[in-house]
């Protein structure tokens, strides 16, 4: 059916530092169009860093990032963020429409205010994660799942071909679970591209189509049936430990 | 008597009112960032910049003086984000840095300008303790037109704000130009701090910026109101201490204008509906939150679900640690429990929660099952 | 002594009490309570004030002491509302009790010595003029010996509590585990803070004492890496400023107090330019060193990465390789050159690979982490 084999995102030699310490190292990753990638490795793997990287949210010491055989430039509308939950205050004084509607202010200009337009666009994604009644509650009172469905809702409501979730399953109860499981697989079913920082290996094989192994290098990727084997999990996960010695950390080369 | 006694105070009062509502709307960004002291950073910052308008030019006029103070305060804020971002030195070393050696650098200015003969430095230092009473209407004319820009960029810029203070990151990956929409909101704030001095004084004007944004917090679950809210307490409170400061005698206009927004805020977060103290007292029984915002007493009351007849069955910080996100300070949280009565040791580095802490855990549970349906 | 000698001693005595709780605020990541007790003081001396009407009871020591620690439990009941975060509480505390002790001086005592002016700012000229006599002899400014008895109290408390403070300090969640009261080291230091401030305040007023308790421990955690060394380091350079700054006041005939806290910025300045390893030049010189180094090491896993692949003959393609790291042309030749130089790499005609000695390093260079 599909005829254009564009991959919706390839990576190449993609490389972070932090001070002192290298993050991630010649990550070279191709995602398929209509892909559901899952992003698994231990924790400091770099698998935060990996989606900010490839989004730019991060400086990069070296390597390219292209969309749809495009180098990728943000602000186009092509690659939503979900970022973790926890990385957000959530006691701040606004409700949930308004922070679905953030998702549209990529499109506003400087000082266009959000509009009907947008807040039915919002209304229709929160509606599609199952939060259209929690419109006016305010942020400050919603559930860990309510949480997450929200701001899968701000990444909905851009309408961009490729979604980037950092460990939306973290600390979400079963109900909520399910129902994001189910947006993803309908994005999917749409041709959108999605890519999960995932934490919880029993369930890639059932919610994932392929899958990437980190480990600050990338060990294996490829669809799950190939890729996520016992002896690819133990070379993640428990493999050599070693130390990375005096590598110095340069945000560009010279 | 009366026309002089009525013109002073106009001028107070309209000053006072500009001030307040400035410093309470940006204020309120800067709260809710967690940037609240950086208005006492930027006061004190501000005063070699006076100095140096001073030393410089001769001018003790009301723009000069203030674009001075702005341009000494900005430069502190860009001080504090270099010694940040390139040194293990944390932020509020770094801002209390700033705020003492760049006061201490106009001190010396001062008494370098104390030694002139014609005993200049008298109106500058009213910058430093707020003389409001010595408010021109010059002073306030141009207090006025710089307050009202700020509220007017703020208007414009409000999305953009409201992006910055609550997801960066995310605006980020819209493409938005978030740093530099943080150097324009640091650039109002400084303005607004800077307009504040001559009325409350250094000491005072981390009050102006802080306490209407955290009195209305408390009133309100939207950004609107409360920004609004914010200018509007602003605003009251720096009218009522002038007339009371004016009514009363020896009763300075800066500490007063700060002592009714003090009162104000107690108020708010005694009596807020909803929120504050006597509303929790009254649901709750006592005046802690509920235990519920405590996650890691809830895993531990989960983990003991699985043992119901063994009370004290104990489990280790790396099982919370696991359940909890990511760099969650779970030995702090532990802490904090123990103190409170709600957790206890029973062992080998294992925890377990008390018979208070279990009955706070459901009914924690109970609130929030409440709250979500 | 002669009197600016004897100014000279109690700066120097002033700034390295100041020193020693402050180090600990600073690695405790709450210096801004050192600016919010230096200015809520105000209030508890002004009550003392009027209940003496002494300037030099040490009643107005122990009032002031009492009133900070009070500053920083209503800070605390505050923050434990959980309605106000931890910034906003202390900016919303101190300037109240300040406000307070504005409004009391000036409805009470406008016409005494204690003014605003000598409040915030203080000033070291006149602190020679207070002396201490007992029994009729004159044992020097009673500056020198109150600030003296502070730093000594101080020092001992701080040798005496030497492992719950730093248990505390660094690691607060296991000195609760272990059993030490982290709350009583806290209250405690708060109180040192308080007292030290108080003992300063006629000498150099509140923000000099907010720059000595912050700036000398802050150049000091720049340049030591445990926390003995970094107390040491940050009494010596308190000293020095205030040495510094003395000095450059004696010659411009300016205020003493900001000198001195401008000369304690200007160290830190310097060093967070030249601390070695922690500096900014340190820092430059180690990137551009490295960034070579760290070049080659990623040339060589990019290289290991794709040598057995199908498209080696195009990623190992020296022509091509800049495009595929993302570097310049220029860049790629040097960090090419200099893994030839290391024979890290040998050249196969169009390709560059690596040697055994080269592979052996990208394969060690890179290998993750483990739980």
């Amino acid at each position: 059916m599909a005829i254009d084999d564009t991959p919706a995102m390839e990576v190449e030699d993609l490389t972070v530092a932090y001070s002192d310490q290298p993050v991630l190292w010649d990550i070279d990753l191709t995602v398929p169009a209509g892909d559901k990638m899952a992003i698994v490795g231990p924790n400091g793997a770099g698998k935060s860093t990996l989606i900010k990287a490839a989004m730019g949210l991060v400086p990069s010491v070296a390597g390219e990032v292209r969309v749809f055989g495009r180098p990728f430039a943000k602000g186009n509308g092509e690659i939503a963020y979900v970022p973790q939950r926890s990385s957000l205050e959530w006691d701040f004084p606004t409700d949930v429409l308004d922070v679905v509607t953030m998702g549209t202010y990529g499109s506003l200009g400087w000082f266009r205010r959000p509009g009907n337009v947008e807040r039915d666009r919002a209304r229709a994604a929160l509606e599609e994660v199952t939060m259209g009644a929690f419109e006016r509650r305010p942020i400050a009172q919603l559930s860990g799942g309510q949480q997450q469905r929200v701001l899968l809702a701000r990444a909905l409501v851009q309408e961009a071909p490729i979604l980037m979730l950092d460990e939306p399953f973290q600390g979400v109860d079963a109900p909520t679970e399910q129902a994001i499981v189910a947006v993803l697989d309908r994005l999917s079913d749409e041709g959108k591209t999605v890519i999960v920082v995932h934490h919880d290996l029993q369930t890639v094989p059932e919610y994932f189509d392929s899958v990437l192994l980190l480990n600050v290098r990338a060990i294996e990727s490829g669809p799950v049936t190939e890729v996520f084997t016992e002896d690819n999990l133990r070379l993640t996960f428990g493999g050599r430990v070693g130390v990375l010695a005096q590598l110095a950390a340069t945000v560009n080369e010279g | 008597m009366d026309f002089f006694s009525d013109y002073t105070l106009r001028v107070v009062a309209l000053g006072s009112g500009v001030l307040g509502a400035a410093a309470g709307a940006l204020g309120s960004f800067a709260y809710l960032r967690r940037q609240s002291l950086v208005g006492d950073a930027l006061s004190h910052a501000a005063l070699p910049g006076i100095a140096l308008v001073f030393l410089l030019t001769g001018s003790k006029a009301p723009l000069p003086i203030m674009i001075g103070a702005a341009l000494a305060g900005w430069v502190a804020t860009l001080a504090v984000r270099l010694v940040v971002r390139r040194s293990r030195v944390p932020y509020d070393s770094a801002l209390g840095m700033a705020l003492a050696v760049f006061f201490g650098f106009g001190l010396v200015l001062l008494t370098q300008i104390q030694k002139r003969p014609d005993a200049a430095q008298a109106g500058l230092e009213s910058f430093l303790f707020g003389q409001a009473a010595s408010l021109l209407r010059e002073d306030v004319i141009v207090m006025s037109v710089l307050g009202t820009a700020c509220l007017i960029l703020l208007g414009l810029l409000w999305k953009e704000f409201k992006l910055l203070s609550f997801d960066s990151e995310f605006g980020d990956s819209l493409g938005r130009p978030m740093r530099r929409l943080d150097g324009i909101f640091t650039l109002l704030l400084v303005v607004a701090v800077v307009i504040g001095l001559r009325t409350v004084g250094v000491v005072l004007m981390s009050a102006m910026v802080v306490a209407p944004a955290a009195a209305a917090r408390q009133l309100t679950n939207r950004l609107a109101p409360m920004v609004g809210l914010a200018a509007a307490i602003g605003v009251f409170s720096g009218v009522t201490g002038a007339v009371l400061s004016s009514m009363v005698p020896r009763l300075p206009t800066g500490p007063t204008i700060v002592l009714v927004l003090s009162t104000i805020v107690v108020l708010s977060l005694i009596f807020a509906p909803g929120r504050g103290l006597l509303w929790r007292w009254i649901k709750l029984g006592r005046l802690q939150p509920a235990a519920a915002l405590d996650p890691v007493l809830m895993h531990l009351f989960a983990l003991a679900q699985q043992h119901p007849n063994e009370p004290d069955h104990g489990h280790g910080v790396g099982v919370l640690r696991t359940m909890s996100p990511v760099g969650a300070d779970v030995e702090q949280a532990l802490e904090d429990l123990l103190n409170r009565g709600l957790v206890h040791g029973v062992g080998d580095e294992l925890w377990a929660p008390t018979p208070i802490g279990r009955r706070e855990a459901e009914r924690a549970i109970k609130a929030q099952t409440e709250v979500s349906s | 002594m002669t009197p600016e000698l004897e100014i000279l001693a109690i700066a120097v005595v002033t700034a390295v009490a100041a020193a020693l709780p402050g180090t600990y605020l600073v690695l405790r990541r709450t210096a801004m309570v050192s600016d919010a007790i230096s200015h809520a003081i105000l209030p508890g001396i002004v009550v003392a004030f009027f209940l003496t009407r002494d300037l030099n009871s040490p009643l107005l020591l122990l009032a002031a002491a009492l009133t900070g620690v009070l500053t920083v439990v209503l800070i605390e009941a505050l923050i434990r509302t959980r309605l106000v975060p931890e910034d906003a509480s202390i900016g919303l505390v101190f300037p109240a009790l300040f406000s307070i002790g504005v409004i009391l001086i000036s409805k009470g005592a406008s016409d005494v010595h204690l003014d605003t002016d000598a409040v915030l700012l203080g000033e070291l000229a006149f602190a020679p003029f207070h002396r201490l006599t007992v029994g009729g002899a004159d044992l020097g400014p009673a500056a020198l010996w109150s600030m003296g008895v502070i730093l000594v109290v101080n020092a001992v408390l701080i040798l005496l509590a030497w492992k719950e403070l730093k248990l505390a300090t660094v690691d607060a969640g296991l000195a609760a585990l272990l059993g030490f009261q982290p709350l009583i080291i806290h209250y405690g230091l708060m109180t040192m803070v308080s007292v030290t401030a108080v003992g300063a305040f006629d000498a150099v007023g509140s923000i000099l004492v907010v720059a000595l308790m912050i700036a000398p421990p802050a150049t000091a955690y720049l340049l030591a890496e445990r926390l003995g060394p970094m107390i040491g380091l940050a009494a010596i350079i308190a000293g020095a400023g205030a040495v510094l700054g003395w000095a450059g006041a004696l010659a411009l005939d300016v205020s003493i107090a900001g000198s001195i806290a401008t000369a304690s910025g200007l160290l830190f300045a310097v060093a967070f330019l030249l601390a070695p390893r922690r500096g900014l030049v340190a820092q430059a010189q180690r990137r551009s060193g490295q960034r070579l180094d760290f070049g080659v090491r990623m040339l060589l896993v990019h290289l290991l990465h794709h040598e057995e692949t199908p498209e080696a003959a195009e990623e190992c393609r020296e022509a091509g390789l800049h495009r595929h790291l993302g570097w310049r042309e220029s860049w790629t030749r040097r960090v090419v050159g200099k893994a030839e130089n290391r024979a890290l790499i040998s050249r196969r005609g169009e390709l560059v690979l690596p040697t055994d000695q080269g592979r052996r390093l990208a394969d060690d260079a890179v290998v993750g982490f483990s739980e």
